[in-house]
């Protein structure tokens, strides 16, 4: 027997073995291959393709597209109709991220801190579960539930507070003739919808505080609501801050919740759909779509700059 | 004597940094062969250019007198004792044995009953249902062993086997290596940065640094007559002594090594030199007593059995005249 | 963080009406799908019957929807699985020029907003004259899914000691026998963990979808039209009960496949 070179079969399969070894880029780049070709080619750049389309315009009489570049479709963004619904989404997006931080922020921290064992297995699937579960299911729940006929009014009814939902229906802007056709009533699916993207990274940030530094700060005298304010929210900021991210994101691109929830005037995702429909103004549509890529973009920075992508 | 395995002015590169630089040596086939030296000096690259994990940017590697150039890992005769001893943690202990001849497509029946029988050499012969996980670490070592010897290599690698282990477990395994080294007669390549080690189970040994090999030879050579200061340093400790001062005490004008253990405390004429006591640190198994002798100190370790000068004492110190070793370089 | 001392009471309340938020709609809607009254959402329900579930049964579109979402949830798993894995080995095991941008490659399609993906890939269709078929939602739903197959593989991939590889080449196989019998073992409670996500997440979908979509229903697209023209609510109802279970069982089996990592499955939504 050869002294190093053992008997082997020449199959084919042991030939690219040995290719691999000597050239061991070859392997890697055949790994790479398929996934770069599909999201690198067909994903990218159907981006690409989207953003191209935003800088053309259309004739508005012909409803046909000049293939020229042009700022002047952008330019349309800031009519005051298009105006309104950039300014609506970005601000839901922001009252729907500071509620949820609220709301999360008792179960995250209940739940790093104080739950062991299975209530803490008990908290983990209770926030993964409705993460997963169906997002149509769980907006039409709410519809369920904020019909004019359903469970909210009944309690109300119930308990004597029909005056009070009145007066909260009838705040201009955000009341409406019922819970399901007002403002209130979308924020308040959005906020359940998204709530447990924002519990997750939050209590993810937490456990990563390391029960020491509590001591410590016991230790040298700070009271417990001290030691909150400057030791664990400081902390788990960066975990609100990667939850907000989901939060925002997903509420400027939305266009579902806003539709069967809400009032009929248009949020992004709306206007994205209906440009691009039956009108067949893609570039508009475009348009609109690039800006919660803008806004997004712009909120990462920030984030980055907090240290958001460490509790991702 | 064959030649098992032969580096010839062989270095590896990555980039500017020279993990390995010109390095040639020659291990005679059946010997148990040691690559001493600290972390970083390039033994462990050298061992993963044997087994062909890494290949040379410059030289030739030989291994019974054919080229190791193109051939990978899978098709030498060689085996590797890893580290972190690598065992599949998703098969027992006799899977994991008898896998090197599960993929060379043994029968089942041949391959499980050799795992058993080179189980049964490591002294685990009742382990082989039981998963890695459920083994300490001494154990797992041993299966590691097994696995690699099963497949009857050529050259056996271990790469800083014990170094997980705690000290009396440590020189067991020693005892145990070397007894089986010799009993199979394979050439064992085991690298260390454990001076000890190297020195206890070696027939031979290598002394690398930055890449490298500062000194070959047999353990009392490298020991004795430490070529440089590096290696009179790093292989047990020593006095290195400047050469005008080596010079007054009778020898050459270099730079020498002069083990603590070889000078002896006197009272009379015979002294080579005297100086006053500066400090006695106690060792459990000896002392060592620091001295200092015109401008620098020397370290001494007396007998047991000689008595012990107190701080501040001045005493003489003498030696043979082979003792103070010197040396071609600093 | 973990402390000794019980919990105040203020957060304990808090957090369990968090959780309780979280649930009960989803558990409304199964009463819901028992009631009598078919033309609104009353509550209560004026009484309770089973019958919606046979008449759900009876209802072909229903199940050709669900055929639909079944077969393009397998499909896009299956690619997903492909792609993600061999991303996820090449990311973890090799340095080379890039790598960090191929992790924010593929965790771009679920990172942007779904509606920027959506256009985006339909308009790319209608570039290219694709025409709009379940193989059009497969490749949109394949694209995103990529991401949760990636995310578990490479978690898995990490833990995964280098020198296990290098003994088994050393031990004498070739890199196949090594994918096969020592890397694939290790990593497959991952890749299951990654795929039963990605169906759940595939089965889901719907934003992507009605974009990708020709004429074709998917589950969800089915329940849009409901929501937004209702024909039977109980049905629907019914329906959104089924989906609910249905899509519980992975999200629950892929959470006990990996919980005994730092990863959990399901974390990296």
């Amino acid at each position: 027997m050869s002294a190093i070179d053992q008997p082997t079969s020449t199959s084919f399969l042991n030939r690219m073995s040995d290719a691999f070894w000597r050239r061991p880029k070859l392997l890697l780049a055949l790994m790479l291959a398929p996934p770069l070709l599909w999201l690198g080619m067909i994903y990218v750049g159907s981006l690409f393709s989207l953003l191209i389309q935003s800088f053309f315009s259309i004739d508005e009489f012909s409803g046909v597209i000049q293939y020229e570049f042009t700022l002047k479709t952008y330019g349309e963004l800031f009519r005051p109709a298009n105006y309104d619904i950039i300014i609506r989404t970005t601000l839901m997006a922001a009252a729907v991220t500071v509620a949820s931080a609220i709301v999360a922020f008792p179960v995250a921290y209940y739940a790093a801190r104080y739950a062991r064992g299975k209530i803490k297995a008990l908290f983990y699937l209770g926030a993964m579960l409705p993460l997963w579960s169906s997002y149509l299911v769980k907006i039409y729940a709410w519809k369920l539930i904020l019909a004019k006929e359903g469970i909210i009014n009944w309690i109300v009814d119930g308990i004597g507070l029909t005056w009070l939902l009145k007066a909260i229906l009838s705040i201009p802007v955000i009341g409406g003739n019922s819970l399901s056709v007002s403002y209130i009533g979308t924020f308040l699916v959005f906020l359940y919808v998204w709530l447990p993207f924002m519990i997750l990274p939050v209590q993810a940030a937490l456990e990563r505080v390391p029960g020491n530094l509590l001591e410590a700060s016991g230790d040298l005298g700070a009271s417990s609501r001290q030691t909150f304010t400057h030791v664990i929210f400081p902390l788990a900021l960066p975990g609100i801050v990667a939850g907000s991210i989901f939060t925002f994101s997903l509420t400027l691109g939305d266009y579902i919740i806003p539709q069967i929830v809400g009032s009929s005037r248009l949020f992004i995702g709306q206007a994205v759909f209906a440009h691009q429909g039956t009108a067949g103004n893609i570039p508009l549509a475009a348009a609109f779509a690039v800006v919660p890529i803008l806004i997004m973009a712009l909120y990462l920075w920030a984030a980055k700059r907090k240290g958001a992508f460490d509790a991702l | 004597m064959t030649t098992a395995v032969e580096f010839q002015n062989v270095s590896r590169h990555f980039g500017s940094i020279k993990a390995v630089d010109d390095v040639s040596l020659k291990i005679e086939e059946g010997t148990f062969f040691a690559m001493l030296g600290p972390s970083g000096s390039g033994k462990t690259t050298c061992l993963r250019l044997i087994s062909g994990f890494d290949r040379p940017t410059e030289g030739h590697i030989q291994i019974f007198g054919e080229t190791s150039e193109g051939i990978p890992p899978n098709r030498r005769s060689v085996n590797t004792v890893f580290q972190d001893y690598a065992l599949f943690p998703h098969l027992n202990v006799r899977d994991n044995v008898a896998y090197g001849l599960m993929v060379k497509g043994e029968a089942k029946a041949s391959r499980l009953k050799q795992a058993d029988e080179m189980l049964a050499l490591v002294k685990l012969d009742d382990y082989g249902d039981r998963k890695p996980a459920q083994l300490s670490g001494g154990q797992r070592q041993r299966v590691a062993l097994a696995r690699a010897l099963v497949n009857r290599p050529r050259v056996l690698l271990l790469d800083e086997p014990l170094g997980a282990l705690d000290l009396k477990l440590r020189e067991q395994m020693q005892d145990e290596l070397k007894s089986l080294q010799q009993a199979l007669g394979i050439t064992f390549v085991f690298v260390t940065h454990d001076q000890g080690e190297a020195l206890s189970m070696a027939d031979s040994l290598a002394v690398f640094n930055e890449g490298k090999i500062v000194q070959i030879g047999t353990p009392q050579d490298v020991y004795q007559r430490p070529k440089t200061r590096f290696v009179a340093d790093f292989v047990g400790s020593s006095n290195v002594l400047p050469p005008d001062l080596c010079a007054q005490l009778g020898g050459e004008s270099k730079w020498s090594s002069l083990r603590p253990e070889s000078i002896s405390i006197t009272e009379d004429a015979t002294a080579k030199v005297s100086g006053t006591v500066k400090g006695i640190r106690y060792l459990g198994s000896a002392n060592r007593v620091a001295v200092a002798v015109a401008d620098t100190e020397i370290s001494v370790m007396p007998s047991a059995s000689s008595p012990l000068p107190e701080i501040g004492q001045s005493i003489g110190l003498t030696w043979s005249n082979d003792a103070l070793h010197s040396m071609d370089e600093e | 963080m973990h402390s000794d001392r019980p919990a105040p009471l203020a957060l304990k309340v808090a957090a369990i009406a968090g959780l309780l938020f979280l649930h009960l709609p989803i558990l409304l809607i199964f009463l819901y799908a028992f009631t009598t009254e078919d033309k609104s959402y009353q509550f209560p329900p004026p009484g309770l019957t089973l019958k919606w579930f046979a008449v759900t049964w009876n209802r072909p579109d229903v199940w050709e929807a669900m055929r639909l979402s079944l077969k393009v949830a397998s499909v896009s798993t299956l690619i997903a699985l492909v792609l993600g894995t061999l991303t996820a080995a090449a990311v973890s095991r090799a340095k080379f020029f890039g790598r960090e941008a191929i992790s924010l490659l593929v965790i771009l399609p679920i990172a942007l907003p779904g509606i920027v993906t959506g256009i985006s890939l339909r308009s790319a269709f209608n570039l290219a004259d694709i025409p709009f078929s379940t193989w059009t939602i497969i490749l949109g739903h394949a694209t995103f899914c990529v991401v949760v197959v990636y995310n578990n593989a490479v978690a898995r991939f990490r833990r995964l000691s280098g020198s296990m590889i290098e003994a088994s080449m050393d031990l004498g196989a070739n890199s196949f026998q090594t994918f096969r019998y020592v890397v694939l073992p290790n990593i497959g409670t991952a890749l299951l963990a990654g795929g039963m996500l990605a169906f759940a997440l595939s089965f889901d979908e719907v934003i992507v979808t009605t974009f990708t979509a020709g004429q074709q229903a998917t589950l969800p697209i089915w329940m849009l039209e409901e929501l937004v023209r209702p024909r039977q609510r109980p049905v629907t109802n019914v329906v959104a009960m089924v989906v609910v279970i249905l899509t519980f069982l992975p999200i629950l089996g892929a959470y006990y496949l990996t919980r005994g990592g730092t990863d959990t499955a399901g974390s990296g939504k």
